[in-house]
């Protein structure tokens, strides 16, 4: 059992690109801590900094309370799993399981009770004498975890294991990977591009972007109070609404476009620093679940031009256009950018509505769960 | 309106690359069987008319090769040659390509441009100088006058291939290995190398037909009948003053394909796969 501790650690490859910027980040023992961001942001290069794969700039990273920056793989202790597997095909499963006790010398007999129990844990005793060819990819990573667990390592790490596997698979996985976990109660480091893998999965999440930390809170915290531009963006799914705004005299009315929404007392309780941004271009986040179909009830409204109806069965995803310029944050995906521009937003409303596209339709706006960000810095405005 | 008319029976193959490729297999295909059905004729017969089923079939050129030269002991020797140059080709050329392909070094690219030319240097352009080497050490007549220039020309080519092959298999493997415990050594064996196997049995088989079948090296550095290869028993026991023996030459050489027939056959699978490996991304 232990602790991933990372301070100030940078990463910096011999052609001067600096992969990673000094972060700093603690994993406690038999935390499971999510490390996301998009392609490129430096995950993965924290993940294999952490395993010994790749050297250390600069920086210290402790696992427990040993200073391990150089120590190799083998000495830190650790376990990893990679995103395409990496089994060794010429094996069985009950060798590739075994293969990392084979080489501590373990005696054969206590090799094969320990890889028959984690075969059984994981399902894969009817497969134990086939090749990893012989196997769904959904196998092939429960073997990949076997292996993972049969060392008793100090500390997991994963590599986008779940990228791999279709859709559904992905789903029951991410069960039986947070199940496994809990079970072996240690600190995980799980890597992932997949913002609801880490919403589901994470004690707590890291959001990175382009080799830094953004935020490192519970998945929940995220989602209710993201830090910046950035990870209110790219949490969520569909992606928070983010639109330029102005605010008038004692931030009472946010002027959205042509339309105006009043802000009760409510708001500026919750954001006093919001009365600083009198007068001034701020930016607004809603998400989908917040803009649900106007019943007339009274409350604030804004009204958008449909544009496409998704129907999911459990609910309506309305995607709508106002003429309040959107807002997007740099180093989201582009294809999401792209498919969001034009100033159209999404909205999550009652599968019973009535709404078409081409239709002129009106949405309630939760007020007291409106994001307010700072155009110029990005960061969220509160306190 | 042009109509476009589905060709039917034979014509739907009569396409360039088609006639191309048949007429290909048929250059290479006439004489190995012209050179299989004569060995069985009477040898009287095979320079009087191009017989293709022989009207009596008869094993009198065999019997002669064998009785007639050493061709038992001249199979040994090719044997010994050719397996035991496989055998280094593979361990050092293995080493070679797993190190080029995979660890950071420097001057890899001079390395391999170097073997490069090396893989096409003609052999005519050392004989000399080799033969004064072999012969100032002591070394004619004997296996390792051989084994070693073998393992110098074909070393190049095998460390190609297997360079080629490694840089197919997922660095991944080799992190698990690290992670696991694995000394890089290790690695190399247990790891890497079972994975590489289409593209050892590819060096494998090329270096082996190239050592079973070369003639000027083994002519030059083993002269003494009792060393001879294959190649040259053909070339020197077999021959007599007044006459060409075709029949004991086709004979001869049906016994000395044979080996290399099997091993393409047995491995062809492994061939193919090691020596387009690399050329997808997969």
């Amino acid at each position: 059992m232990a602790t991933i501790t990372l301070e100030k650690v940078r990463k910096v490859y011999p052609n001067g690109f600096e992969a990673v910027h000094g972060i700093d980040l603690d994993v406690g023992d038999g935390e499971f801590m999510v490390l996301v961001g998009p392609s490129g942001c430096g995950k993965t290069t924290v993940l294999r900094m952490v395993a010994g794969l790749e050297d250390i700039s600069d920086g210290i990273l402790k696992i427990g309370d040993k200073i391990v920056n150089d120590l190799g793989p083998k000495e830190r202790d650790i376990a990893m799993v990679f995103q395409n597997y990496a089994l060794y095909p010429h094996m069985t499963v009950g060798e590739n399981i075994g293969f990392a006790l084979k080489l501590r010398k373990m005696p054969k007999d206590q090799i094969k009770a320990k890889v028959s129990e984690a075969a059984h844990i994981l399902g894969l005793t009817e497969w134990i004498d086939r090749k990893p060819g012989q196997l769904s990819g959904g196998q092939r990573q429960r073997v990949a975890m076997g292996r993972a667990i049969v060392r008793e390592p100090s500390v997991f790490l994963m590599d986008e294991p779940l990228s791999n596997l279709d859709a559904k698979l992905r789903v029951q996985m991410r069960a039986e990977v947070s199940r496994i976990q809990r079970r072996l109660d240690v600190a995980t480091l799980y890597v992932t591009h997949d913002q609801v893998e880490a919403m589901t999965m994470g004690d707590r999440v890291a959001v990175m972007r382009s080799g830094e930390i953004q935020q490192v809170d519970t998945p929940q915290s995220l989602y209710d109070r993201p830090n910046n531009l950035f990870v209110a963006a790219f949490i969520g799914s569909p992606a928070m609404n983010l639109y330029e705004a102005t605010l008038s005299e004692g931030a009472k009315v946010l002027h959205l476009g042509s339309q105006n929404v009043e802000l009760p007392p409510s708001v500026q309780a919750s954001h006093p620093k919001l009365t600083s941004f009198a007068n001034q271009q701020i930016v607004v986040g809603l998400r989908p679940e917040h803009l649900p179909a106007a019943n007339g009830t009274g409350g604030a409204t804004i009204e958008g031009d449909v544009d496409l109806v998704e129907a999911l069965g459990s609910e309506l995803l309305v995607h709508f256009s106002i003429d309040a310029r959107k807002v997007t944050a740099e180093g989201v995906e582009e294809e999401e950018e792209q498919l969001a521009s034009g100033g159209a937003g999404v909205a999550r409303i009652d599968p019973r509505a009535s709404v078409r596209p081409g239709q002129r339709s009106r949405f309630e706006v939760d007020v007291d769960r409106m994001q307010f960000f700072d155009p110029s810095s990005g960061l969220a405005i509160w306190d | 309106m042009m109509r476009n008319r589905r060709r039917t029976g034979v014509r739907r193959y009569l396409n360039v690359m088609n006639v191309a490729v048949f007429l290909t297999v048929l250059f290479v295909l006439v004489p190995l069987y012209f050179m299989v059905v004569s060995s069985f004729k009477n040898p009287n017969t095979i320079g009087q008319s191009l017989q293709l089923w022989p009207a009596q079939w008869t094993v009198k050129n065999y019997t002669y090769v064998w009785t007639a030269s050493h061709f038992g002991r001249n199979i040994l020797n090719s044997l010994i040659v050719s397996v035991c140059s496989t055998i280094l080709v593979l361990a050092l050329g293995s080493m070679a390509g797993y190190a080029l392909g995979r660890l950071p070094m420097r001057g890899k690219l001079p390395i391999l441009m170097t073997l490069l030319m090396i893989s096409v240097f003609p052999v005519i352009g050392v004989i000399a100088p080799l033969y004064v080497v072999l012969r100032t050490i002591g070394w004619l007549n004997s296996y390792q006058a051989l084994i070693l220039p073998y393992t110098a020309f074909n070393l190049p080519f095998a460390i190609w291939i297997l360079r080629n092959y490694f840089l197919g298999i997922p660095r991944e493997m080799e992190e698990t290995g690290r992670i696991d415990g694995a000394s890089p050594m290790r690695t190399l064996v247990q790891i890497i190398m079972p994975q590489a196997a289409p593209g050892l049995f590819t060096a494998a088989v090329f270096c082996f037909t190239a050592c079973w079948t070369e003639y000027l090296m083994a002519l030059s550095f083993d002269s003494n009948t009792n060393m001879h290869t294959i190649p040259v028993a053909i070339g020197s026991a077999l021959s007599t003053i007044y006459t060409v023996p075709y029949g004991p030459y086709f004979a001869a050489s049906c016994m000395a394909a044979v080996p290399i027939g099997i091993l393409v056959l047995v491995f062809r699978k492994s061939v193919v796969s090691g020596l387009t490996s690399g050329a997808v991304k997969g």
